[in-house]
């Protein structure tokens, strides 16, 4: 598992308040909506915030969010190659 | 039971600074929204519904002193009170009078502004006390030395409208004789980027109910309407009737409304039974219609729901006035009150695809029409739903 | 014509303790964060919310105060909801004011408004009833007692659930008490300040 895999495991359960939950208990390519993490549509926004935040990537389109948050793997994917930070 | 009057209303809106101003607006589809010259911004390129008055040209018109400190909300509050003042043929309002008043941002524009200031600065600490909401309600009254009972509702994108249902329902209770009934939103840096940050904010004019929306446009407003027990009017004319109301929870999200339109379903459910009609009975909806993908989808399903084939001619009016928050219910209240006394559907502005979901199709041009039954939706933040009944 | 009405519960959340009915059910050490506090009275209670963790303490106080308050457990749908408090979202208005100059929190953003805490009490009892948030000075039981009673006297509810839930600057101040058509302590002003104060003195 890669150092921004862990980072993201890391902020999503921080910034998200995910109570009692652990990195080790986030798989990689656990669904992180719906059956998976459970996160919901605020969660969403605040994962676009997370991108911006600490990546400096800026999405435009939320609906662009429904495949780049799929998994923390489709994430960081996404993050690597668009990072500017 | 007695009935409850309309006698009075006032309106200060992106479309007019008065009833006759807002009613020529509507008629001849002049929409209000504009970029933002008053609300200091970065979001210049978020169209807003803005009223061009500046607090202190406001503050000019109301005759307050220089070192008052009235928010925004409170100076838009009083300014549409005044008209309701003077076209309710009275000298100034009976001791008796009650005032309910909607906000849902109350002060918030005067901490942002001295937020920083208020440790330097002591003339500003003034304002500290502006950010409790039920501070511009205590302003308004105190303008209009109205000493009954005085409340602030703060139910989000319904406030006003709960003002509406909870002023009837004190008159019909026997509780109260009279009362101001409405509400006061003014734009805000906070609503402006909190509405932002949900994604919910059209770069474009908004588009209610268009296959192709794409957000809402946010707007500032006060509105107001002076409600009576029949038989104990002060109040000249009746304008008008507030025949039935209900208000239910979504209980679905936080702000999202449910794919059923569950809430919607059952306050205008609860408000056809509370008016005694049958769903027929209805000739022109005066839609929540915020031009959000989600809102305008939730709001059609619920139509289609209680009216089945039939659902009465309708329109938002969103797209005049942007959506004006907690004085949205009492705005449309008004509009809602201006198409029975005129007979005229006022048209649903930038609309031009049915969505695909509901094919449903809005009023898009002025229409006449004998209308005696209006029903008017507001659909709120934290699931709160309320539909009043006009006659 | 007036109807006689019942309080038949109460709770009042205050000074690190928590009342039901006038008997002590919890007790945190004194000062402790409001976070750790609210999340003592939740593991306390045994609840299983994952949504708690979520919300705003404004919203977790009138959560945890319905479910003492109801035992977990709301059977009539069409109870309705009459809260109020004085200091709005105020704590959450300024969390969210600070995030805004760089990035506007959307998960804050959505509590900013008070009545958000009904929206979450609805979701987790599946109410559908009717919900007022009224903002007023100081505790004002004529309020409560007016707009309870027109819900009744229209039958639009048989029970009704209101609160008191103040959050500001870290103190809080949370009563919420049941009503019914009989059954308890008799519903008037001088019995709702007396079940209000006590701990006050």
């Amino acid at each position: 598992m890669s150092d921004l895999h862990t980072e993201l495991k890391k902020s999503i359960i921080e910034q998200l308040n995910l109570e009692d939950m652990e990195v080790s208990e986030i798989e990689n390519d656990e669904h992180l909506f719906g059956d998976g993490l459970g996160l919901d549509s605020i969660d969403a926004l605040e994962l676009i915030v997370l991108l911006e935040k600490d990546y400096g990537i800026k999405l435009t389109d939320p609906n662009q969010g429904k495949e780049i948050f799929n998994s923390i793997n489709t994430m960081a994917d996404f993050i690597e190659k668009n990072r500017v930070r | 039971m007695e009935g409850v009057a309309v006698t009075g209303m006032g309106i200060i809106s992106a479309i007019g600074r008065d009833v006759e101003e807002a009613h020529f607006s509507l008629k001849i589809g002049k929409d209000g929204i504009s970029y933002p010259d008053i609300l200091s911004t970065i979001h210049q390129n978020l169209p807003v519904g803005e009223i061009k008055l500046s607090n202190s040209e406001l503050s000019e018109i109301l005759n307050l002193p220089e070192d008052h400190a009235y928010t925004r909300a409170a100076l838009l509050g009083v300014y549409a009170i005044r008209e309701l003042l003077e076209n309710s043929g009275m000298e100034r309002f009976p001791g008796d009078t009650g005032f309910i008043s909607g906000t849902s941002v109350g002060g918030i524009d005067k901490t942002e502004e001295h937020f920083y200031n208020y440790k330097e600065n002591v003339a500003d600490r003034k304002y500290i006390q502006a950010q409790h909401p039920g501070f511009t309600t205590e302003k308004i009254a105190e303008y209009f030395g109205i000493n009954g009972m005085v409340t602030t509702i703060s139910t989000a994108c319904s406030s006003s409208a709960n003002a509406i249902m909870m002023g009837a329902q004190m008159i019909e209770s026997g509780k109260l004789k009279r009362v101001i009934v409405g509400g006061s939103d003014c734009l805000t840096k906070f609503t402006l980027n909190g509405f932002n940050s949900l994604k919910i904010l059209s770069e474009n004019k908004s588009r209610p109910f268009d296959n192709e929306r794409e957000g809402l446009n946010l707007g500032e407003a006060a509105g107001y309407l002076l409600l009576e027990a029949e038989d104990q009017m002060a109040g000249e004319n009746i304008l008008g009737r507030v025949v039935g109301y209900g208000n239910a929870n979504d209980a679905f999200h936080q702000t999202a409304s449910s794919e059923n339109g569950e809430g919607a379903f059952n306050a205008i459910s609860r408000a056809l039974k509370k008016a005694g009609l049958s769903a027929s009975e209805v000739d022109y909806i005066n839609t929540h219609g915020t031009g959000t993908r989600n809102n305008d989808l939730s709001e059609s399903v619920a139509l289609k729901r209680v009216f089945g084939d039939h659902i009465p001619e309708f329109s938002s009016t969103k797209g005049y006035t942007g959506h004006t928050l907690g004085a949205a219910g009492a705005i449309e209240a008004i509009f809602s009150l201006l198409s029975i006394q005129n007979g005229k559907i006022f048209p649903n502005l930038n609309f031009s695809n049915k969505m695909a979901e509901t094919n449903l199709a809005p009023v898009t041009e002025i229409k006449s029409k004998h209308i005696e039954t209006v029903l008017s939706n507001s659909l709120g933040f934290g699931g709160n739903c309320t539909s009043l009944i006009f006659q | 014509m007036s109807i006689e009405l019942s309080i038949i519960n109460s709770v009042t959340i205050r000074d690190s303790k928590v009342y039901k009915n006038g008997q002590l059910i919890f007790k945190s050490e004194p000062d402790l964060v409001i976070s750790k506090f609210l999340k003592g009275i939740y593991r306390d209670q045994n609840l299983k919310y994952p949504k708690f963790f979520k919300m705003d303490s404004l919203s977790k106080f009138g959560y945890l105060g319905v479910e003492i308050l109801t035992n977990a457990n709301i059977q009539d749908k069409e109870t309705a909801l009459i809260f109020a408090n004085s200091a709005s979202s105020l704590e959450t208005d300024e969390a969210y004011a600070r995030t805004m100059a760089e990035f506007p929190s959307p998960s804050l953003f959505v509590y900013t408004l008070p009545n958000i805490m009904l929206g979450e009490i609805s979701i987790r009892h599946q109410l559908r009833s009717e919900n007022i948030f009224l903002v007023s000075e100081a505790f004002d039981p004529a309020l409560f007692i007016d707009y309870s009673r027109g819900l009744f006297q229209q039958e639009k509810a048989d029970k009704v659930l209101c609160g008191w839930v103040n959050l500001h600057n870290n103190e809080y101040d949370v009563f919420l008490w049941e009503i019914a058509r009989s059954g308890g302590i008799d519903f008037n002003e001088e019995e709702l300040k007396k079940l209000y104060l006590p701990t006050h003195e």
